[in-house]
């Protein structure tokens, strides 16, 4: 009796280890976490792109009901691909766009957007990361949608045609 | 009690260094048990990412608001969820995880026992 | 050309092995002993798989950009060396080296084992075949290491230049010498429980292969860990990252195994048990393939993820693993009642001890490393296991552990006591006080901390007087066992007595701590072959005055265009100083990270040592007591 049931045990723990392998090898193993989230803005103080005076969110979001809270760099490659879907954003006057120019110089952020256009109606300079970091962003480029000063969706690295359209339909 | 309240300032300012060396073995030991989000597979406080600065630089300031280790874990755990941390805390998620070693090992020294105690 | 000759040959080999299981199945009915076309047979596979490997090193060497590896893999510009080393740097070329040294392997394994049944030594090359032409076709059919560009590019993509580095180069080989040796376990001990061979004889002569392979994967994980600390920048030697535990495992696994087998050599006990290890081992180091190759985990080593290739390893594994359970199950028979009696004081079980140890180390890193795994699959939450979960699992162990180890070679087979063993006591007494001493030295009040280094000095002892007592008897053993409390002495004191600072410095500045200044004096900047480098000349001066220049590097590579920075390490007998500098995006400051890092290189030497000592015990006659 005892024999038997040693090696059916044995059998088994390996069958469920290879479905459970089976199973992972079709996860993808790079780690997006939950996109859709229902949190608080979380507030901040952030000197202005333009000039050094300060900037506090709850003076951002209030007029609207929709925000796109964009993260950007000048240094980084794939916010120039994303750039055109943000200009086009900004056409729609139902959301407005936060720019938080990430770990940047003016001089090059300026000229950036001489070169693509500023789809942004404010622009924070987040010269540490560390406010990028109390939203919970990964890096450039990252991208929140916010709706009644709660953030509905994150957009971890660039965002391309098909998040366009979802946020156009979602904000109207 | 204004003398305490002196005695209070200078005994700070005394411990101000120690205060800081402190400071600087919390942080680095607060960084060594998250992971570097984006590097994947390494410690922030072994990370030079971008992202790995800005961790740092966000945790120093959080400790220096006085904010005790536990509380930073849980506030980035809020942020960026359980994933970030190397020590998973003991959960219903993961009593498998620090039982079952254990567990093995009593296993393997019961069978080691009995073989003793089947001769006699 | 040479890719062509490479591909076609490679197919020659997959077609060898009908015929040697043609012939082999014929052999085992027809003849009393081993056909020679057989070996002969497995010679010519062999040389097919040399001159496919041939062919690929020398497309890398000639930058053939036609091929698809090369052309990925490599570029005009990188030194003869790296190109060379370029061949098994990728997914498809490693997998080249792993049939290379498979095939090889069991040839020496037909020349060597002529004193043994005929019988044993075909199923050995049976099973074995079925491994091959596992990886036969999992190359061809999925990796083919020459898939063929058309029209051929001019230049290729290059090789990562964290990759291009001297101890990598030869750290794939080594370590594929440890895991492939483990397939001859393997096929060996399924052939052993197939022909009834489990026995005294059989544990002599797989020692050797067991040895072998033991010393291999010991060098192999050494080179891997002094890669990460010289190259990866972080100053660490051991991160608990998945892939360092796939190799541990299989590590663990056949330390135990050659434990069980010095005692499988002596008695015919522990058979099953000696069967069960073989298996693991083997099925570990597959698992250890398939993890990595997968990408089922996220590592800092980021190789080529492929779905399909991860799916026919894992189908692969589990028909292997299945195949010796069911020979396990029924072919194997436990005939060992006769000789079943030592006392509980005795040298078998302290070996019995050693292995409950291992097998519990083992757990704790296989249960740690594909935990999340299981637990993502099955409630969809990601959580990290990282070095805090090893930490404290396997350091209380250790202590127990260590004690045993500094016991179990002074006693006796069968039976022993401990009259006469008085100098065991002093030796903990003294040990107790010198760590006492240590701790209290350097202000680090941790209870943990002393008792483990306590243990690990009580072992220190115990086989340092080995040395004089027992003079050159059991040298091999307390050569290894020496080793490895050195490695936990130094381990222990790098980790507790090491002085890190990070910080951020513009040119000219300087950075103050109690224990030493940084100057940040200039940078400078090279032009070399395939990348330019910024050099930052740093001088440290030290409490007692003496000076320290660090030149540690950024190093921006052409092709890929990556910057890496190069530490600059200043290795002495006692300390390690160690300096990197990273570049921060927009800002006039660089990264500096400074680490003091005591007794770092003789945990390289200790590890030496451990391998040194199984190497040595290769060319013994017989065990000695």
């Amino acid at each position: 009796m005892k024999s038997k049931f040693i090696p059916l045990i044995l059998i088994l723990i390996f069958l469920i280890t290879f479905v459970i392998f089976f199973k992972g090898l079709k996860n993808s193993n790079i780690y997006a976490p939950d996109t859709n989230l229902k949190k608080e803005v979380p507030s901040f103080e952030l000197k202005s792109f333009e000039n050094d005076s300060i900037v506090i969110s709850e003076k951002i979001f209030k007029d609207k009901d929709y925000y796109f809270m964009n993260i950007w760099a000048s240094w980084c490659i794939p916010c120039k691909e994303e750039h055109k879907f943000l200009m086009e954003l900004k056409k729609d006057d139902r959301i407005e766009l936060i720019g938080f120019n990430y770990k940047d110089n003016f001089t090059n952020a300026s000229s950036f957007l001489k070169d693509l256009g500023n789809p942004y109606d404010i622009i924070v300079s987040d010269k540490d990361g560390t406010t990028s970091i109390e939203w919970g962003a990964y890096g450039v480029p990252e991208s929140f949608l916010v709706y009644q000063n709660k953030i509905i969706k994150r957009f971890i690295g660039p965002i391309n045609n098909e998040d366009l359209l979802e946020i156009q339909k979602i904000i109207k | 009690m204004k003398f305490i309240h002196i005695f209070l300032i200078v005994a700070i300012i005394l411990n101000f260094n120690f205060l800081k060396a402190d400071e600087i073995k919390t942080e680095n030991k607060i960084t060594k048990n998250l992971r570097c989000l984006i590097c994947q597979g390494q410690s922030v406080y072994d990370s030079d990412s971008e992202f790995a600065i800005s961790l740092k630089i966000v945790i120093k300031n959080k400790i220096q608001q006085g904010l005790s280790e536990e509380q930073i874990y849980s506030f980035l755990k809020m942020k960026y969820g359980e994933w970030i941390l190397y020590d998973p805390v003991f959960s219903r998620n993961t009593y498998f995880l620090w039982l079952l070693p254990i567990l093995i090992f009593l296993a393997g020294g019961a069978i080691i026992i009995k073989r003793f105690y089947k001769k006699k | 050309m040479a890719s062509l000759i490479g591909s076609y040959s490679l197919g020659f080999g997959l077609f060898f092995s009908i015929f040697i299981i043609f012939f082999s199945v014929r052999n085992l009915r027809d003849y009393e002993i081993l056909d020679k076309k057989i070996i002969s047979f497995t010679f010519i596979q062999f040389f097919f798989v040399v001159v496919s490997f041939l062919g690929l090193v020398i497309s890398f060497v000639n930058s053939d950009f036609s091929n698809e590896t090369v052309f990925n893999h490599s570029h005009t510009t990188k030194p003869l060396f790296y190109k060379i080393s370029g061949t098994w740097g990728n997914h498809e070329g490693s997998l080249l080296l792993w049939l290379l040294v498979l095939t090889l392997f069991i040839s020496i394994f037909l020349l060597k084992s002529n004193q043994q049944p005929k019988k044993y030594r075909i199923f050995t090359l049976l099973f074995q075949q079925i491994i091959i032409i596992g990886f036969f076709v999992f190359l061809i059919k999925t990796s083919s290491p020459f898939n063929y560009i058309f029209p051929k590019p001019n230049e290729g993509l290059g090789l990562n230049p964290i990759l291009q580095d001297p101890a990598l180069a030869i750290h794939p080989p080594i370590l594929y010498l440890g895991y492939v040796g483990s397939s001859i376990i393997f096929s060996s001990a399924l052939a052993a429980m197939v022909t009834s061979y489990v026995s005294k004889e059989w544990a002599k002569h797989i020692k050797r292969w067991v040895l072998v392979s033991w010393v291999f994967l010991t060098l192999g994980i050494l080179l891997g860990s002094i890669w990460a600390y010289y190259e990866l920048g972080w100053g660490g030697f051991w991160f608990w990252d998945p892939v360092e535990n796939v190799s541990l495992m299989p590590w663990f696994a056949l330390t135990t195994l050659l434990h069980c087998v010095l005692v499988l050599e002596k008695k015919k006990i522990l058979t099953s048990w000696a069967m069960i290890l073989s298996i693991a081992t083997f099925a570990l180091s597959m698992s250890g393939t398939f993890l990595v190759r997968s990408g089922i985990l996220n590592s800092v080593h980021t190789f080529a993820n492929d779905p399909e290739r991860g799916l026919f390893i894992l189908i692969f594994l589990f028909t292997l693993i299945f195949l010796s359970i069911f020979i396990f199950i029924f072919f194997h028979s436990e005939r060992e009642k006769i000789e079943n009696n030592f006392f509980w004081l005795s040298k078998e079980t302290a070996i019995l001890v050693n292995n409950w140890f291992m097998m519990y180390f083992l757990s704790v890193v296989l249960i740690g490393t594909i935990y999340p795994i299981f637990l993502e699959v099955i409630t969809a939450n990601k959580i990290s296991v990282g070095p805090p979960f090893y930490n404290k699992l396997i350091l209380p162990f250790l202590i127990p552990f260590l004690l045993a180890m500094a016991i179990g070679p002074n006693l006796n087979w069968v039976k022993s006591d401990l009259k006469d063993k008085f100098y065991m006591i002093i030796f903990l007494i003294i040990s107790f006080l010198l760590s006492a001493l240590i701790i209290k030295q350097f202000d680090i009040s941790f209870l943990i901390n002393t008792i483990l280094i306590t243990s690990a000095f009580y072992l220190f002892f115990s086989t340092s007087r080995e040395f004089f007592v027992k003079r050159f008897k059991n040298l091999s053993q307390n050569i290894a066992h020496f080793g490895f409390s050195l490695l936990i002495l130094s381990i222990l004191f790098n980790n507790i007595f090491s002085n890190e600072v990070i910080t951020n410095l513009k040119i000219g500045e300087t950075f103050k701590t109690e224990k030493f200044t940084i100057n940040f004096e200039n940078i400078e900047q090279e032009d070399e072959k395939n990348f330019k480098a910024i050099i930052g000349k740093f001088n440290v001066q030290n409490l007692d005055g003496s000076l320290d220049i660090l030149n540690p590097e950024l190093r921006i590579y052409n092709q890929p265009n990556i910057i890496t920075s190069e530490a600059d390490i200043k290795t002495n007998l006692l300390t390690d100083k160690f300096m990197t500098m990273n570049y921060v995006q927009n800002q006039e400051y660089f990264n500096i990270r400074y680490q003091v890092k005591p007794f770092m290189i003789w945990i390289w030497i200790s590890v030496i040592l451990i391998s040194f000592g199984g190497f040595l015990s290769l060319f013994k006659k017989r065990y000695e007591i």
